[in-house]
């Protein structure tokens, strides 16, 4: 059969001016038409000639936000507070410190919790890059990064390495070893390479591939055995601050947040942004996933956080007081996805109720911002990393 | 959201809390709702439009139904960042709630407004205070106008100048107006200089929105996507608010006895008692596990698959069933979605040679379909080249099997003989604390060579054997 996948030059009537000349494919609005080359020439530059300003495209934009939000809202027939009127009320609510951790000296950035439920890895201001046992506060590893201010750190699925980054504009992955005289820096791999500081990073379901978000606006997907990059993610108007891997059982989305107040849902596979909510007033400092997945959590420099819900494609909750004026910083759901805990730049913790729409508790302890929080992996506590040099374990 | 400034070098002030800061202080001072101000008597001068630490704690509380002690807390950021000066022990801009006098400081000294202060306003300030106290200055103040005066040497002569004519100007004043403008000169000073081991409110973390090194442009192409996807977006299907949020209900029924911090877990947990039987009991990889764990195989099927137990338990059913190879199949595709880029066509080959190719021993039951579209996408494979054929077999597993697998008699003597752990008191006697004990670390549980090999196939939690 004969097989016309090159490309033909035909000789016919132009679709357009209708004149006997060769043709040239052209696609409009996903129709494929043929144009002689002067009709493709015209057609190139009308688009200068109606006047297709920075300005009018931006208005555009915009007008077409404020429909899609008229749509969004169509189908918005209940209140999330209203649906859980039937659920019962919270009783008292009691967590404190179990553990402090002491050691860096200087802003705890970011922290992250090991599969195995009890260590965690934390990095600071100053460089420092370290792994606790959490239970016993011991500390097992430490590495100084040849930059300051390491914004992100994650642990390995397996266990057995770490990633970390920040102003160096790097993602870097460090190999946990007990071995004797072994320095942690030596065995080091660079992986991502961004134009601006690394604010997020996060493994994926295997040691083999990180996920990392920076302030030049773009995420990525990044190969850590070779550093290829995999997959860029572009689409944010200013820095992305942060993201979140969505838990689904066919795990191919994520979520980001930024500095122009969006927050995008990806597919990782395609490099495309499914959906993008743009609600808040400010930079989006956090989010995370409700435990379903069909929903995630934002925290914000406009001292809100606010529930977006993915199937209804919209903001179905904000959790905020007047008298929280700080920005938060950090959020995570309890295991079962009633509870939210968010910490803020006030240097406390507030605890939500997810479905309710109140405040349950507000717990202090941190003697400055809390930068960094992480609910456990089974659930049992909390850790909290902070700008007074400590990381808490709540319970 | 920034406070104004033409991009540039200067850094910008990224604070929306301190405009929200400035609506608190402004309806403060409103003259029906606000705080009831009164003359303070410090010493023997009056000062007008004070209040004292308890009235800002009070009104705190009433404005915003909150406890005394996050007023507290709040009315201590407020000081801190300037907007409320102590009239009495000025150097401290800390909230005391009792009858320490305070004062509102005037927007001409609001951070907001003035940020950032200049070099050369604080070379008057400290100028000003060494002339006053005839070179007595603090220690750290003194280092300043050192440094001062070596880096704007030049202004030298104007910033002398400057601070004489300002101290002249004040001893025009009455003594309570100088007490005041002292006391809200200091505040602003403490909140932009602040004293070495004293926090600095004012600090940022590094600059956001530096448009030098981003890669974004907000030009037309930008303008085009977004315009683009609005449109993909208005056409995109929705489901009814009443059904999602319906959703949250139920999981929270399901999972609320799940939630060890919402419902406690059983024996204790560890985080509270130190004992960490709770974790012993739940190990990955455990002879008989709990009654709650294995509950939870029951919610949905992606609870029982990424349990390695769960996992495990799945693969003897199956086996029953004689459709074992279909987890086996789908365990390699995780392998080949999470996997080093360079093994890619050495998995995919493996997975063709055990599960797709004709006669293949362990050969997965595939619509034509799909079997077809994956044996083409075979030829140039890619990571997600059996997303298909994975996708199928995951259904397969999940609407047929699964099931089954509930109903099975395997599962049921799996929740028969499931432990429900006894609960451990919290120790009375604190100081008897239990010896926590250290676990290995995962990094450890496998020689140097082999710590790749785990780090290989995805989804595998350490399994650390813990010490009773």
């Amino acid at each position: 059969m004969c097989d016309q996948t090159f490309l033909a030059i035909v000789f016919g009537p132009c679709d357009k001016c209708s004149k006997e000349k060769p043709l040239r494919p052209v696609y409009i609005k996903s129709e494929q038409l043929s144009y002689c080359s002067l009709c493709v020439e015209m057609m190139a530059t009308e688009g200068l000639r109606e006047n297709e300003t920075l300005a009018s495209l931006k208005s555009e934009a915009e007008s077409l936000k404020g429909k899609l939000e008229e749509e969004r809202a169509k189908l918005h027939d209940v209140e999330l507070h209203q649906v859980a009127e039937r659920v019962e009320a919270l009783g008292q609510f009691v967590m404190k410190t179990r553990r402090t951790l002491k050691g860096h000296g200087n802003k705890v950035l970011c922290m992250d919790w090991c599969k195995d439920k009890r260590r965690i890895v934390s990095s600071s201001q100053d460089g420092k890059v370290i792994v606790w046992d959490s239970f016993t506060t011991n500390k097992e590893h430490a590495v100084t990064m040849p930059c300051t201010w390491v914004m992100a750190c994650a642990y390995a699925p397996s266990g057995c390495a770490i990633a970390c980054g920040g102003l160096d504009n790097k993602c870097s992955v460090y190999p946990l070893t007990f071995e004797k005289n072994e320095n942690m820096a030596a065995k080091k791999k660079s992986v991502a390479m961004h134009t601006n500081y690394l604010s997020a990073c996060s493994f994926t379901n295997s040691d083999m591939q990180i996920l990392t978000a920076s302030g030049d606006g773009t995420c990525a997907l990044w190969d850590v055995e070779s550093g290829q990059l995999l997959q860029s993610f572009h689409g944010h108007g200013a820095d992305v601050l942060c993201l979140d891997l969505a838990p689904s059982e066919t795990g191919n989305t994520f979520v980001s947040g930024g500095c122009d107040k969006k927050a995008m849902v990806w597919d990782m596979r395609s490099g495309q942004c499914i959906q993008s909510f743009e609600t808040h007033d400010s930079d989006i400092n956090s989010v995370r996933y409700y435990p379903s997945g069909d929903a995630f959590a934002s925290g914000s420099d406009d001292a809100t956080c606010r529930l977006y819900d993915l199937r209804a494609d919209r903001e179905v909750a904000i959790y905020s007081k007047e008298s929280i004026i700080f920005g938060a910083s950090s959020v995570d759901f309890s295991l079962s996805g009633r509870l939210l805990f968010a910490g803020y730049n006030d240097y406390t913790i507030n605890v939500w109720d997810v479905l309710k729409g109140s405040r349950v508790s507000i717990l202090f302890g941190h003697e400055n911002r809390v930068s960094t929080l992480r609910v456990s992996p089974d659930g049992t506590a909390f850790c909290s990393g902070s700008w007074d040099h400590t990381l808490r374990i709540w319970a | 959201m920034t406070i104004g400034g033409p991009r540039g070098r200067h850094p910008r002030l990224q604070m929306p809390c301190l405009r929200k800061m400035e609506r608190m202080i402004v309806s403060m001072q409103d003259p029906d709702m606000g705080i009831k101000m009164r003359n303070q008597r410090l010493l023997i001068t009056v000062i007008p439009h004070a209040m004292t630490g308890n009235d800002i704690v009070e009104w705190l509380i009433q404005k915003y139904g909150i406890s005394e002690e996050e007023a507290l807390h709040l009315g201590n950021l407020i000081v801190k960042h300037g907007y409320i000066y102590p009239l009495r022990d000025p150097r401290s801009l800390v909230l005391r709630a009792d009858e320490s006098p305070y004062r509102f400081q005037t927007p001409y000294f609001w951070t907001s407004t003035k940020w950032p202060a200049t070099e050369l306003d604080y070379a008057i300030y400290l100028a000003k205070k060494n002339i006053r106290k005839q070179g007595d200055l603090i220690e750290h103040e003194k280092d300043n106008y050192n440094l001062l005066h070596k880096r704007i040497n030049h202004t030298w002569d104007f910033v002398v100048m400057q601070a004489r004519e300002q101290l002249r100007a004040a001893k025009q004043r009455r003594k309570g107006d100088r007490i005041v403008i002292d006391c809200q000169e200091q505040a602003f000073w403490l909140v932009n200089r602040p004293p070495p081991g004293a926090p600095n409110v004012l600090e940022q973390g590094p600059e956001r929105r530096n448009c030098h090194t981003t890669r974004v442009q907000l030009n037309m192409d930008y303008y085009k996507r977004e315009i683009e996807y609005c449109r993909k977006a208005m056409a995109r299907t929705r489901v009814k608010s009443s059904i999602c949020l319906e959703g949250y209900i139920k999981f929270n029924e399901q999972y609320v006895p799940h939630d060890p911090i919402m419902s406690g877990c059983l024996p204790s947990n560890p985080w509270i008692t130190d004992d960490t039987t709770y974790w012993v009991m739940n190990a990955p990889t455990v002879t008989t596990p709990t009654k709650l764990r294995v509950e939870r195989w029951g919610f949905n099927f992606s609870e029982l698959i990424m349990d390695p137990l769960g996992r495990a338990q799945l693969l003897e059913f199956l086996k029953k069933e004689f459709s074992a190879e279909n987890l086996s199949f789908w365990e390699a595709c995780e392998e080949l979605r999470y996997g080093e880029q360079s093994r890619i066509a050495e998995i995919v080959d493996s997975i063709y040679q055990q599960f797709l190719a004709p006669g293949a021993t362990r050969w997965v039951n595939i619509d034509s379909k799909t079997m077809e579209r994956t044996l083409e996408g075979i030829k140039t494979p890619h990571r997600y080249v059996m997303d298909d054929a994975q996708m199928h077999i995951y259904m397969l597993m999940k609407k047929d099997s699964y099931p089954r697998f509930l109903k099975s008699d395997l599962y049921k003597n799996l929740l028969a003989e499931a432990i429900i752990p006894p609960e451990t008191k919290k120790r009375v006697f604190p100081f008897m604390r239990k010896q926590r004990h250290s676990s290995p670390s995962p990094a450890l549980l496998l020689p140097a060579g082999d710590a790749e090999e785990r780090g290989r196939s995805p989804s595998t939690a350490p399994v650390p054997e813990e010490e009773s």
